[in-house]
């Protein structure tokens, strides 16, 4: 049984995307034979090409993500480089764990209010030191170049970046490399730069891509600061996706295929890119440079690490001031008035919608966490470790742009009549959550001290005992930490939901993002606040329980 | 014989025999004692969504139906559904059980077979709508034939800050002046959105001398001319717009918003009691006013009606026919609530019902029905998918 759970969990997480993107490809070539159309036939492309949106939408993509992706990746080198190991640096990593757990789509609403021309930095500025009594007409959000939005990915690849490079650190010891380039008369930041990063860089390799997949294909974030004239081409699928009329559909397949070409043309340019920066580094390290502006870049790295945070965290702040403002207009800093009617108002069917949104996101965790701990489990037993390519099928799910495989999984599901209801959601949502579970509970549980096993061994347990007695146990931190980011994966999800739950089944995130037509920012702050806080609180459950329940277990706390 | 009968009836369970028959009323609120209803209603505007939550207790009270509002961004979502479900087979119990609807939607879902009915003129409340003075019969000029039953009655006007704007405008003309010395102070929703569509067809509505063209279906001869004027007008007004028509609000409400940040200063709704309830609710400023246009301005009805496959259609006749009551009529056009036009017939009501009526206080924002004018009628549903799908070519691609 434990030897068919690593084949349970590869079919859970790819059975879904192979299937979804055969759903895509087949009427992408006009074959939906529902729809009584039969193909092979290259009319959707056609159509595609006929949409006069199509090369600014496709540009849009292209630029929005490796933009996205540049800038996320650069601001986490730098500021690593600048302040790892200071106590700067220990004070933005417990802001880690809040940051990283705001929903996208709550960030992006946050954020959308900071910097809109009527926003709150405008505001506090109005009238005067800028003179304006009315806000500037000026296309700050949904400009069409997409800055908006690449701001909105930053501030939230950020964060994810920086985990995935703190894991990394502890494996490269950066501190004896950093004192021997130090000794040899580097700055700091040039020392860690030329010692320490590239070693790093190898192994954040594969969340770098899953951010460049992400960028390019995000829905929800791009629906709120993005474009619209045209939209992101993902938007676009979706708006297609959505058409009554059927022949939109096939064109929505074929862009659908389009946006995944995209996505592994980007990555393929990222690679070059990669080649490119490698060369050109190697020079820099050899022509020995010490370091020249340093204290700028030392300087430039904390602003832009603390503009990113900030605005996550303020961004939150204008949500929960909206909730209970009163009339409220440009150029107030603060509502004319306070009410609780909003809370009052939307305060229980949010509640409800907290529910639900739990109900989903537990049962694919508790899926996810069988799945996961059987695997590793049957690793531990057999002695045999992930390779690098099975590493790669981990990742895979989160590098198939969503846009590309889930409306062809829903017209699959339709296609056999089990498309409504909880369950296709929980296992749509498995498929994003099992990647994160394992990725975040491998290392600790690889990590473990086999001798403990021996011991137990010796003293007469069964393998299972072992498990379930010794192993679990002392591992309950990792396991709690695993919990709360795959429900915090599950409860971020809008496509899925979306697309696979057919509308019955809404969660926070659906919700606040159907708000977000309606501009309504008193209800959009309760849905962004009770959405942030249905992933903060696991994160704050993992962080108390074990210290409740191991009080008198010092060695436990790790 | 029985054998026979039972054979029969076994061999023949078509969907008609499962189906409630509208006329026997006490069947049918038998059958929905205890049934949930799927509303497929757009979910955007927080007022509506309320409005929808309150009838959802008022039907569980009353008939021990459960109402579940299924929140769109668009309603041509939920056509796609009943289509995707028609084709994947699914004709017993489909996910949607009422939708709200008017317009392309229902002659799409009308013209597909997709609607059960006829059911609206069986509803026992019925008799108390105004058939003679509202456009209930008929939806965007196609006949509605009891396939949707009406809930409520809408016409445009333009919510105006007359901290901003000293005085309303007149006309489609007047507008376009009044953006070129104000430039960056109008906009509206982003067509294909709804209401953004009804600005188009507002404008050339407005732009036309006889605007009874509009009321045949688009032949491709004279669509150039008979809209040739609109896109004069709007290729003049687009870089006037908030933002130089490089962005747009989403939808309806999201122009309220901009409205309170004082970005523009004049939208369009098309709810006459809209401003007043956004007022209340802190979404405008208080000096927020509403204008209709000298010749008049389109209205419409907004409907509810039932795809063929749902499973519960007689829970969804009880809502549809509750939608049409006195209580739920006086509570909708309660501008503290919604501010929507009621489709009854004041002279059918009860003394009492009427009372109610009478005494709503229609607020600050909002125009009496008298001062509210012609109320010109909406165009073939054609003009509306055409002239949309031209704007979005036009103006919503990109350079």
């Amino acid at each position: 049984m434990l030897k068919l759970l690593p084949l349970l969990t590869v079919l859970a997480m790819l059975g879904p995307v192979i299937a979804g993107l055969w759903g895509t490809v087949l009427p992408a070539f006009g074959h939906l034979p529902a729809a009584g159309l039969l193909g092979p036939t290259l009319d959707p492309f056609r159509a595609l090409l006929h949409w006069p949106g199509v090369t600014e939408a496709s540009r849009l993509s292209v630029v929005t993500g490796l933009g996205a992706t540049i800038l996320s990746l650069g601001i986490v080198a730098v500021f690593m480089a600048g302040w790892s190991g200071t106590r700067t640096f220990r004070l933005f990593e417990r802001l880690l764990s809040p940051v990283l757990s705001v929903p996208h789509a709550a960030a992006a609403f946050g954020l959308a209010f900071l910097i809109a021309p009527s926003g709150w930095i405008a505001r506090l500025a109005s009238p005067g030191l800028t003179g304006w009594d009315r806000p500037p007409d000026l296309l700050i959000l949904q400009d069409p170049g997409g800055l908006a939005l690449i701001a909105g990915l930053v501030v939230k690849e950020v964060p994810f970046l920086l985990l995935m490079s703190l894991v990394a650190l502890g494996q490269a010891q950066p501190k004896q490399s950093l004192l021997v380039a130090q000794s040899l008369g580097y700055r700091r930041s040039t020392g860690w730069l030329k010692t320490v990063f590239p070693r790093i860089y190898r192994q954040i390799r594969l969340p770098v891509f899953v951010v460049l997949a992400y960028s390019m294909s995000v829905v929800d974030v791009a629906l709120i600061l993005g474009p619209t004239t045209p939209p992101t081409l993902s938007v676009q699928i979706v708006n297609w996706m959505g058409d009554p009329d059927l022949a939109m559909r096939l064109t929505g397949a074929a862009a659908a295929l389009w946006q995944f070409a995209l996505v592994l043309l980007a990555l393929g340019l990222w690679w070059l890119g990669e080649r490119l920066v490698a060369r050109a580094g190697r020079a820099w390290i050899a022509a020995g440079s010490r370091g020249r502006g340093e204290g700028a870049l030392r300087g430039a790295a904390l602003v832009l690490g603390a503009v990113s945070a900030l605005s996550v965290l303020v961004g939150l702040i204008s949500l929960a001031v909206w909730s209970v403002a009163g009339f409220w207009s440009f150029p107030d800093i603060f509502p004319q008035g306070w009410s609780a009617r909003t809370w009052a108002r939307h305060g229980p069917p949010a509640l409800q919608t907290m529910g639900e949104t739990f109900v989903v996101a537990g049962a694919a965790m508790a899926l996810a966490l069988l799945l996961v701990l059987g695997c590793l489990e049957s690793e531990h037993r057999s002695g045999r470790r992930l390779t690098h390519r099975g590493l790669w099928l981990l990742y895979l799910p989160l590098l198939v742009p969503q846009t590309a495989f889930l409306p062809g999984l829903q017209t699959l599901l339709l296609s056999i009549g089990a498309d409504t209801g909880r369950a296709p959601v929980i296992f749509a949502h498995l498929v994003f959550v099992l990647p994160y579970v394992f990725l975040s509970l491998g290392d600790p549980w690889r990590a473990w001290d086999r001798r403990y096993a021996t011991v137990a061994h010796a003293l007469g347990a069964t393998p299972w005992r072992v498990f379930c007695q010794v192993r679990l146990p002392t591992l309950l931190r990792p396991i709690l930490t695993a919990t709360a980011v795959g429900l915090a994966v599950s409860v971020g999800q809008y496509l899925p939901t979306l697309l696979i739950g057919g509308g019955r089944v809404s969660t926070l995130t659906t919700e606040a993002v159907a708000l977000a037509s309606g501009g309504d920012r008193r209800a959009i702050g309760v849905y962004g606040l009770m959405q942030t806080l249905a992933a903060l609180i696991p994160f704050a459950l993992a962080l108390l329980l074990p210290t409740l329940l191991w009080r008198n277990r010092r060695g436990l706390h790790g | 014989m029985k054998y026979l009968a039972l054979l029969a009836a076994l061999a023949l369970p078509g969907p008609a025999l499962a189906n409630p028959d509208p006329a026997d009323w006490d069947a049918v609120l038998t059958e929905a004692d205890g049934q949930t209803v799927f509303w497929n209603a757009w979910g955007g505007s927080t007022t509506t969504n309320d409005f929808i939550a309150w009838v959802g207790e008022r039907v569980a009270q009353d008939y021990g139906v459960t109402l579940e509002h299924v929140k769109l961004t668009d309603t041509a979502d939920a056509v796609t559904r009943v289509l995707s479900e028609r084709q994947a087979g699914e004709n017993e119990d489909g996910a949607i059980d009422l939708i709200w609807i008017n317009g392309a939607n229902f002659a799409a879902m009308k013209e597909a077979d997709l609607l059960f009915g006829p059911f609206a003129e069986h509803l026992p409340n019925w008799a108390l709508v105004d058939t003679d003075g509202k456009t209930v019969q008929t939806d965007f000029t196609v006949p509605v034939e009891g396939y949707e039953a009406p809930w409520a009655m809408a016409q445009v006007v333009f919510m105006y800050d007359t901290a901003d704007v000293p005085e309303s405008l007149t006309s489609m003309p007047a507008l376009l002046d009044w953006a070129r010395a104000n430039p960056g102070r109008f906009t509206y929703p982003q067509p294909p959105d709804f209401l953004g569509a009804t600005f188009l067809k507002q404008a050339l509505v407005d732009l036309l001398e006889d605007p009874s063209v509009l009321q045949d279906p688009v032949s491709e001869e004279t669509y150039s001319g008979v809209t040739g004027p609109l896109w004069a007008f709007l290729d003049e007004l687009t870089p006037l717009l908030w933002r130089e028509g490089r962005a747009y609000p989403a939808s309806g409400p999201a122009q309220l918003q901009l409205m309170a940040d004082d970005e523009i200063d004049l939208a369009i709704s098309f709810s006459p009691g809209e401003a007043t309830a956004a007022i209340a609710n802190f979404q405008l400023p208080e000096t927020v006013r509403t204008f209709v246009l000298e010749k008049g301005t389109i209205g419409n009805a907004s409907f509810v009606a039932i795809p063929y496959n749902s499973g519960s259609k007689a829970g969804a006749m009880v809502v549809a026919n509750f939608l049409m009551s006195p209580e739920a009529q006086a509570r909708a056009q309660d501008p503290e609530v919604l501010g929507y036009g009621t489709v009854l017939d004041m002279d059918a009501l009860t003394a009492e019902d009427r009372a109610t009526f009478d005494a709503l206080d229609l607020g600050v924002a909002t125009l009496s029905p008298e001062d509210l004018g012609a109320v010109q009628a909406e165009p073939h549903p054609s003009w509306m998918t055409r002239i949309t799908n031209d704007w979005v070519d036009r103006y919503g691609s990109g350079p």
